[in-house]
Order: C-alpha cells, then structure tokens, then sequence
C-alpha cells in the first residue's frame, strides 16, 4: 500500500481528493488553512478535478456548499473554532436539508482569552445541529475518517453530514505515516454519489426548506432522530468494510483498548487517546489493571456500546478536553446520562484536561490512575469533576 | 374560468392539496410540501378591496403595483381580485386613479 509522510491537514486534504469531492468551498483559519491550501494546490497542479469557491466566510463556505450538495455534487469543507461557530446556522440548514456534506474541523479553543491550540468545545458546542462527529487519533484515522464519512453520510438510509474532527497542531501540523490505498481501490469502497434528490433536475422542479407549519414540521424531526439511529447500524457496517478491504478496522463507535479485564478504564476522544493508551502500558506494567475507551463516534452516540463497557468494569475515568459552562465536562455528561436507566453503575469521575492545548502527558495520565484506584478502593468520589491541571 | 390573466388559472383548480396521515407518508426531506397552489396565503388579511366596474377604466396600474401579483384581468378586459392570495395591503386601491377600488373590512 503507497505510504506517505503527512500531516493531519494534508491527510485531510488527499482523502477528499481521493473521495473524489467535486466542489470545495472554504475560508483559510488557523489551523484549518493548510488543508484547503492543498486542495487548491491539487487543483493548480491539474491533480484533481474540484470546483473550488473561494468564500468570504465560512458561513457563506457551508452555503456553497449546500447548494452544491443540493445539485447533487459531493461537498467538502474544512474550518475550526470560530469559523466553525460562524457557520452554525448553515449547519441546521446541511442537516435539516439531508445534505451528505463532509468537513474537517480542527478542533482549536474558543477566544477569548484568543487561541489556536486544541480544545474539543468548538464542535463539541454544535453537538445539536444534526451532524454526525467522528473524533481521529491520529493522521491515519484523519484520512480513513474522511474516506467512510463520505460512505456513511451518503447512504440511502442516512442523508445527513459528517463531521471528521482533528486536534490542532498535535494532529494538523505533526507529521506522521499514513496508508493510502491506491484511488481505484477508494473507488470501489466509495462510488459515485446517488443523490436522494438534486434540485438540478429541471424535469421535476423542486424547492427544499420552504415553510412547514406545526401541521408537519415534528415528522420531519423525527426523520432526521431516525436516519442518525440508522446511522449507527451503517457506520458498523461502513467501519467493517473499510477494515476488509484496508486493513483498518473501524466497525466499533468505541475503540477498546485493553479494556476486557479492566478495573477501571480511561474514556476520551481524539488525539489525547494516543497518550493514554501509551500510560495504559506504562500503568499496566506497575501491576494497574486498566484499559481505555476511545470514544470514536460521539453522534450518534453509542449507547449500547457504552453500556456494554460500563457494566464490565469498576469505574471509567472520563477526560475531558472541553467544558460546557454551569455543568461538567461534555463526554461525561452524555456517558452519565446514557447509563443513568441501566444496571450499569461504575464510579464515574470527570477530568478536566488540556484545555487550550494545555500538554496531558502519560505522568499526568498516572497521576490520575493513582487517583481513581483510591476512589475505586474508597468505594465513593472524591469529587465528580476535577479540573485536573490547575495551578494551585 | 375565463380569467385571462391569473398566474394560476386552472392549475390552482386542479392542485390536490397533500396531506400525510402518518410520519411513514412523508417524504424524507422537506421538499416542496405544495407550492402556493395549494397553500392560500390570502387569510391574514383585515381589510379586502373590492372593484367597482363602473369606475375602472381599465388602466391596469392596480394590477402593476399588486406584490403578490392577485389581481388578474378578466375576459371582459375588467380587473378581478384573487382574493386567495390578497393579503389586503390596500396599495391597488391607493394607486387607483379614479378610485374604483375600496377596502372593505373582511366579515369571516
């Protein structure tokens, strides 16, 4: 299989080249810019055949490329942090439309205090907009996550976007291995697009998102609650699929990591998981019987796989890189929630890590096993949420 | 119909309005549910104009400056109100130069 040597942004950029997407359009944000830069570059250099719409924000890019999505073609898109609040609005619009558009949006922190390191709140904040969330690792889960995005946004039982998230710097500019399987084998995992409607079918002129009164606006709510149920089904099968034929396998919503005997487990999304699965060897050797759950989908969400995982183990350790304000970490939140009607009921303690791109280390990883072994020991929390890194 | 005018003529006759009884007949995207073929947008209104032929003199400035556009022209060459798209701004009876058309207060 051709290995290249990329960035996060650059496997971002060949998995939508390699997707075949037929219009892009984009607003430059750090550090989402080096993505669409290759784009244009392929396109420059006669590499690819992409419509590309240069925008004057990132509201009018997911405009684009809803109308283009809406003709029929497939749409790709990339920003972070503010651009991505900035299109907020067009996000219902992609969604309530039954749009398959992708984008990439490299997680980055919320100013102010102004940033532009890794922080999950910026698409953590859309989680209600109807678009599904694929967290990656790593550079390699970066450019898989693009290629099955596509797959499972365009299924006939879904319609509905897919956003592929990446952490700032730690994935967008760090380079590192990634397989890419030779285009005529993408092909064959992902055809030509079979659009449920294109409003470029002049025979059968049609308008989509014109009024619907109280009399029909609820069914079509729970349409788009039933395609994101669908869509757990679809992201197994597309997962499994990409693991037959690429030798990844993704057919999991959560990534299990030594967790079959765990005592208790360390529970995240994205790319802090690579440090905790590296502290996960470390603690395992100093005789800690932990594992981790990598949280790959976070919508839909996967409450069945989560339930299966909680009621196997003594206590999970949520981690947080994001917050949501008057509350607790958001993972945590949701994995709570999804537990609370189940027999499942393993001590739960929410750590709040790496905001800002504040580092999370494998010493800090230990330090909180060594915490969460004295909760489990102790039998109740210390504290529920505990913002882990402050200076005190 | 002899209306000679009207944008919808017999189409809007014709049109079935849609009506889902359960969330399996809906379609599965918000796609046209009916053009104002079948959804009248005339009932918001207070006031409605009403013509009086024997003062029109057949200029066509009312049917100009309607918005919607529901004034048509009939066979005989008088104007006619449709009065399922007449949101009753009043503006053709403002404009009407011999003043053949009064708002009248709409009794439902």
């Amino acid at each position: 299989m051709p290995k290249k040597v990329v960035s996060g942004n650059y496997a971002a950029a060949y998995a939508a080249k390699h997707a075949r997407v037929e219009v892009v359009a984009a607003y430059p944000i750090t550090p989402q810019t080096s993505i669409i830069e290759k784009i244009a570059e392929f396109i420059a250099n006669g590499e690819a055949e992409i419509q590309y719409v240069p925008v004057e924000s990132e509201h009018s890019a997911m405009a684009a490329c809803i109308g283009a999505s809406a003709a029929g073609a497939r749409a790709f898109t990339a920003t972070s942090a503010q651009g991505l609040a900035l299109m907020h609005e067009m996000l219902h619009w992609a969604s309530g439309a039954r749009l398959p558009i992708v984008m990439v949006d490299v997680n980055r922190a919320m100013a102010p205090p102004w940033s532009v390191w890794d922080d999950q709140t910026d698409s953590l904040a859309q989680r209600d907009t109807g678009w599904m969330q694929f967290y990656a690792e790593n550079n390699q889960e970066v450019y898989d996550g693009v290629l099955m995005a596509f797959k499972v946004a365009e299924h006939r039982k879904v319609n509905l976007p897919v956003m592929v998230i990446e952490s700032a710097f730690i994935l967008s500019h760090t380079y590192d291995i990634v397989d890419m399987p030779p285009q005529e084998e993408i092909d064959g995992f992902l055809p030509p697009r079979e659009p449920l409607y294109t409003l470029t079918d002049f025979d059968n002129p049609t308008a989509v998102g014109a009024l619907a009164t109280p009399a029909d606006y609820y069914e079509f709510r729970y349409k788009i609650a039933m395609a994101m149920e669908e869509a757990k089904k679809v992201i197994r099968e597309v997962g499994k699929e990409f693991g037959e034929r690429f030798g990844r396998d993704y057919s999991q919503m959560i990534e299990l990591y030594k967790a079959d005997d765990a005592d208790f487990i360390f529970m995240g999304m994205g790319s802090l998981m690579g440090t905790v699965k590296e502290a996960v060897d470390v603690l395992r050797k100093e005789g800690y019987k932990v594992g981790a759950a990598k949280v790959r989908w976070f919508r839909p969400f996967p409450r069945e796989e989560l339930y299966e995982l909680a009621k196997n183990v003594e206590g999970i350790a949520v981690l947080d890189r994001n917050f949501s304000f008057g509350q607790e970490g958001i993972l945590f939140n949701e994995a709570k929630g999804v537990l609370y009607n189940t027999d499942a009921k393993p001590i739960m303690k929410n750590y709040i890590v790496g905001l800002g791109g504040r580092d999370l280390t494998v010493s800090d990883i230990r330090a909180i096993a060594r915490n969460m072994k004295e909760i489990i020991e102790r039998g109740r929390l210390d504290r529920e949420v505990e913002w882990y890194h402050l200076k005190r | 119909m002899n209306a000679l005018n009207t944008l919808f003529g017999e189409k809007k006759v014709k049109a079935k309005k849609l009506v889902f009884n359960s969330v399996d007949e809906y379609p599965e995207v918000p796609l046209t549910l009916g053009t104002t073929l079948i959804n009248f947008t005339g009932d918001w209104r207070t006031f409605i104009p009403v013509v009086d032929e024997a003062k029109c003199v057949k200029c066509y400035i009312c049917w100009k400056f309607c918005p919607e556009p529901s004034i048509y022209i009939k066979g005989d060459g008088y104007v006619a109100i449709d009065y399922d798209y007449c949101k009753g701004c009043g503006i053709c009876a403002n404009e009407c130069p011999t003043k053949a058309i009064t708002m009248v207060r709409e009794e439902k």
